[in-house]
Parts: structure tokens; C-alpha cells; sequence
């Protein structure tokens, strides 16, 4: 193609625009509430994979052992363990680690000193050696606790269910009522974008026939509505990304401060993390459904 | 350069608007095709530009059978024909200019010779001046004249005229006649559908005359023949 060529077709693309402005500006409003709902979806997605990944090497499992057990035994528990593909980092946290550990979480203040000076020479914990696992995907955990259980020589496998499955149920849940929320909102996009392009073959219908006659090839007819379609697609998409970008930092702020004890559990993703993948899907999805939506039309009504 | 063999052309509805018709017409020549409304000739221009396709028998333009283009291809054809309709088809919204310049760009030419083409093309019509003025700014006359620049600007084999005084009075009927006249004198062949009787009767040329789709007579340099 010249560049004549593509500078016309852009040229008349943008004219195209201006001519349905009604019909344009409804395309155009529409992606942006389809990528903005995109983008709150994508947004929460992303977090929740974030606090998933987050909660994955923060809850963990603890394996404690039978009484009197032989550190051999031990050993060999730990060697079986660290042969699992959920096991994503093994610790081995003797008796001694967990009783100076339990010492430091518990008796912080002064005055609780006092209530140590019994213990000197003693370890309450004696039989609570353990191995803390922390897994690859949070999911497998009940699998894991599982296999765990029936190894020999362990006593008790300790582990939130809770936290595991509540998380890992909603990142699905979040994931389908997106997936089926953008699927719509893009049939409607599609839908509306490819009226746009209809009328405005319809308004250049004596243009387009004069085209025709004077030898142009399907492609320089159909050009400018491509391009116009395209443009609408690339202008719905930019509108969202930048009302996401700056509403998401609020949004995160304000949570953070007004239910300040969501913040202990709740880790969000920084905005440019977000932005990373959130301004190239949505040009991709902008640009495509134009793109689509104008083909299609003009092809299917531009028949030279 | 422009023959139909065995032509018929006969429309889903049952009607026949062309019955085997045989039409030879040599470069350089100026034709008319005359006849009355329900004659066939507006079929006769739509299946010369390939806009239809006939029932029956063939059409060849310089040497290549119509029916034997593919749809990707019809455009080089079509540029090989200029195009005059009885109400002008001039955009609107755009100059003289434009309007000429419009049957360049769309056929990609550079702009360094559209700039120099078209003033060159208006100044043949008789518009070298108003390259600037819109559409509504002109006569039906100069219209016409615009339509015929745009015809002619990228240099095609054939004009075909489908009724181009259909619209004008008869001094800028005669003056429009003149200037493919002189078109024809340049080289081009020229084939002018028309029921314009004075015109034809005046221009002596070779005169195709249909009736109901069918050939009545073909005379060299003949008049309105009176199809009772």
C-alpha cells in the first residue's frame, strides 16, 4: 500500500467519525464501559492472584512428629516430603528454634520475663520439632496434608483449609463472572461498532458507487472504514485505561485506610504492575473488536 | 475495442432486456446508442462496466471477455473506461478540484501528478478557473463538464455517456456534445446512450438504434430513427 494511500484512508476514516458522530461516540462509549469493566475485572483478578501467590508462601503446612521419634526417622520424613511437586521450600524447625520462637512472639514485655525464669533449663516444646512447608500452588495443599498424614511417624499435619480454598474458590468465581461480563459487553461493542461502519456506507453510498466505477480496488474503498473502526476501538480502549489508572490508586488507598483491618490480610498490586498488563490487553481488545467489526461490515457490504 | 456477441440479458423477474444483441465498436469511433425508455440501454451501460452479468453471449473490451475477469480484477477494467451519467454524480462537499483529483486519488496515483493532471483536465473543459467552486456554485452545463474531466483524467480507452444532455438545455447539450467531439478527435472512443433526437440528427455519427432489447438498425453516420 502507498503511503498516499494509507494517509487517505486515515483522512477519511477520521472524517467518517466526525460524520456519525452520534453513532461513533455510542461505539466508542461503549468499549470504554466494556474495557473499563475489563480492566476492574482484570484488576481484581490480578490482585487476587497477587494475594494467592502472596498467601502461597505465607500459609503454610507444619509437620510435628510422633513423641521420642529418632532424627534418622526425621530426616527421611523431611526427604519424602521435599519429593512432592506441591513442596515449593521444606524447614526443618527443631525443638529448641520453636520453643526460642514461641519465647520471642509471646513474652514481648518486661513483666512477662518473670514467667520465664521456670523454664531455664527446661523446653516445654521438647516434642515440637516440626517441618514448615510452604507450597507452589495453594490449591494442591489438601492433597499434600493428605500424602503428609500418611506418612509414618507423623503425629498431627497442621494447616488453614480455610484460607486456602476461600481464596483459590474466589479467584475462580471473580474469573468466570468476568469472563461472561466481557464476553457481552463485547458482542454489544461488536454489534455497535459494525452499525457505525453500516452507516456510514449508508451516508457514502454515491461515494462509494463513483468509487467503484472509477476503478477502486476493494481494499482503497474499504480502507477508511477499517481505519475508522479501528480509531474507535484504539479511543474506547485509552479513555478506560486512563480513568483505571488513576482511580486504582484511590480505590486501593481508601480501602487500605478505612478498613484498616483488611490491610494485614489484603496485599495489593502497585498501579504499575497493573498497568503493565492492563494498557496492552486492553489496546489489543479495543483495536481487535474495531478492527472485527469494521472488516466484517465493509466486507460484507462493500462488494465491488 | 468494444464488441457484444449474442448478448441477452434477462432479469430474474422474467423480463428480457436485451435479446441477442451484436454490437462491434472500433477504437476511435463515436457511437450513439438511441432508443426509448424500456429500450434496454441502461442494461446495455450496467453490463458494459460489468455491473451485470448477461444471460446469454459475451462481452469483449480491448481484447478481454468480461465474463472471464475475476471479481478482484474488475478494476483495472473499469479503469480503462470513463464514466458520464445524465445527473452528473459530482460529490457535494467537495471543489471542481476535488471532484477531478477524487478519480485519481482512487486509483493511487501520486499526488505530485494529480497536481498537475487535473488543472491540465479542467482547462480542456473549460474550467480552468473554477477549480474552486462547489458543485451548486456551477450551471448543469459546467457539471457536466466537471463530470467529464473526472472521466477522462485518468486517461481511459472508451468514455461511455449514459444520457449526459439528459439534464441540460440544448445550447449546453450542443456545447457538451462539442467537448466529446473534440474528446473523440483526441483519440478516445466515445459511446453516447442517449433519446436526445435534435443531437443525434445533428451530430451525423453512427447511430445503434434499440427497441425492446433488440438491434433495429446500425447506420454509419446516421440519425433518430423513428423506432414506428
Amino acid at each position: 500500500m502507498k503511503i498516499s494511500t494509507l494517509w487517505y484512508s486515515i483522512k477519511q476514516g477520521c472524517k467518517n467519525i466526525k460524520r456519525n458522530r452520534l453513532f461513533s461516540l455510542a461505539s466508542i462509549g461503549t468499549i470504554v464501559a466494556c474495557l473499563f469493566l475489563f480492566g476492574v475485572f482484570l484488576s481484581i483478578v490480578l490482585n487476587f492472584r497477587y494475594m494467592v501467590k502472596q498467601a502461597e508462601s505465607s500459609v503454610g503446612i507444619s509437620v510435628f512428629f510422633d513423641e521420642g521419634i529418632e532424627s534418622t526417622k526425621i530426616d527421611s520424613i523431611g526427604e519424602q516430603i521435599r519429593k512432592r511437586a506441591e513442596v515449593k521450600e521444606i524447614k526443618f524447625i527443631s525443638a529448641e528454634e520453636a520453643w526460642e520462637n514461641f519465647k520471642k512472639e509471646s513474652f514481648k514485655e518486661e513483666e512477662d520475663q518473670e514467667i520465664l525464669e521456670g523454664f531455664e533449663d527446661d523446653n516445654p516444646l521438647a516434642d515440637s520439632a516440626s517441618y514448615e512447608i510452604t507450597l507452589n500452588d495453594i490449591s494442591m495443599q489438601k492433597s499434600l496434608v493428605k500424602y503428609i498424614e500418611g506418612l509414618d511417624g507423623v503425629r498431627e499435619v497442621k494447616h488453614s483449609e480455610d484460607v486456602a480454598n476461600s481464596l483459590s474458590t474466589l479467584q475462580v468465581l471473580v474469573g468466570y463472572a468476568s469472563i461472561a461480563v466481557i464476553a457481552i459487553l463485547l458482542g454489544v461493542s461488536l454489534f455497535l461498532i459494525s452499525n457505525t461502519i453500516h452507516m456510514g456506507i449508508a451516508v457514502r453510498k454515491e461515494e462509494i458507487a463513483i468509487m467503484k466505477l472509477i476503478g477502486a480496488t476493494d481494499f482503497f474503498v474499504r480502507a477508511p472504514f477499517i481505519v475508522e473502526g479501528v480509531l474507535i476501538g484504539f479511543i474506547g480502549s485509552i479513555i478506560p485505561i486512563g480513568l483505571l489508572y488513576f482511580m486504582y490508586d484511590t480505590i486501593v488507598s481508601y480501602v487500605l485506610e478505612n478498613f484498616s483491618v483488611l490491610s494485614n490480610i489484603l496485599t495489593f498490586l502497585p498501579p504499575s504492575e497493573v498497568a503493565k498488563i492492563l494498557i496492552p490487553v486492553s489496546i489489543i481488545i479495543g483495536v481487535g473488536v474495531g478492527f472485527v467489526g469494521s472488516y466484517t461490515t465493509a466486507r460484507k457490504h462493500l462488494k465491488v | 475495442m468494444l464488441r457484444l456477441e449474442h448478448v441477452t440479458m434477462k432479469y430474474p423477474t422474467g423480463v428480457t432486456a436485451l435479446n441477442d444483441v451484436n454490437i462491434d465498436i472500433k477504437k476511435g469511433e463515436f457511437v450513439f446508442i438511441v432508443g426509448s425508455s424500456g429500450s434496454g440501454k441502461s442494461t446495455l451501460i450496467k453490463l458494459m462496466l460489468k455491473e451485470l452479468e448477461p444471460t446469454q453471449g459475451r462481452i469483449v473490451i480491448n481484447g478481454r471477455v468480461l465474463a472471464d475477469i475475476p471479481r478482484k480484477q474488475i478494476h483495472k477494467m473499469r479503469r480503462e473506461m470513463g464514466v458520464v451519467f445524465q445527473n452528473f454524480r459530482l460529490l457535494k462537499d467537495r471543489t471542481v478540484y476535488e471532484n477531478v483529483a477524487f478519480a485519481q486519488r482512487v486509483i493511487e496515483t501520486p499526488t505530485r501528478f494529480i497536481g498537475r493532471q487535473v488543472p491540465a483536465m479542467l482547462t480542456m473543459v473549460g474550467l480552468g478557473d473554477k477549480y474552486k467552486s462547489f458543485p451548486k456554485e456551477l450551471s448543469g452545463g459546467e457539471q457536466q463538464r466537471v463530470a467529464i474531466a473526472r472521466a477522462l483524467v485518468n486517461n481511459p480507452s472508451i468514455l461511455l455517456a449514459d444520457e449526459p444532455t439528459g439534464k441540460l438545455d440544448p445550447k449546453n447539450s450542443m456545447e457538451i456534445m462539442n467537448l466529446l467531439e473534440e474528446v473523440n478527435k483526441r483519440g478516445t472512443t466515445v459511446v453516447v446512450v442517449t433519446h436526445n433526437r435534435e443531437i443525434v440528427n445533428l451530430m451525423q455519427k453512427r447511430v445503434i438504434t434499440l427497441k425492446k432489447g433488440v438491434v433495429l438498425s446500425d447506420e454509419q453516420r446516421g440519425g433518430y430513427l423513428d423506432e414506428n
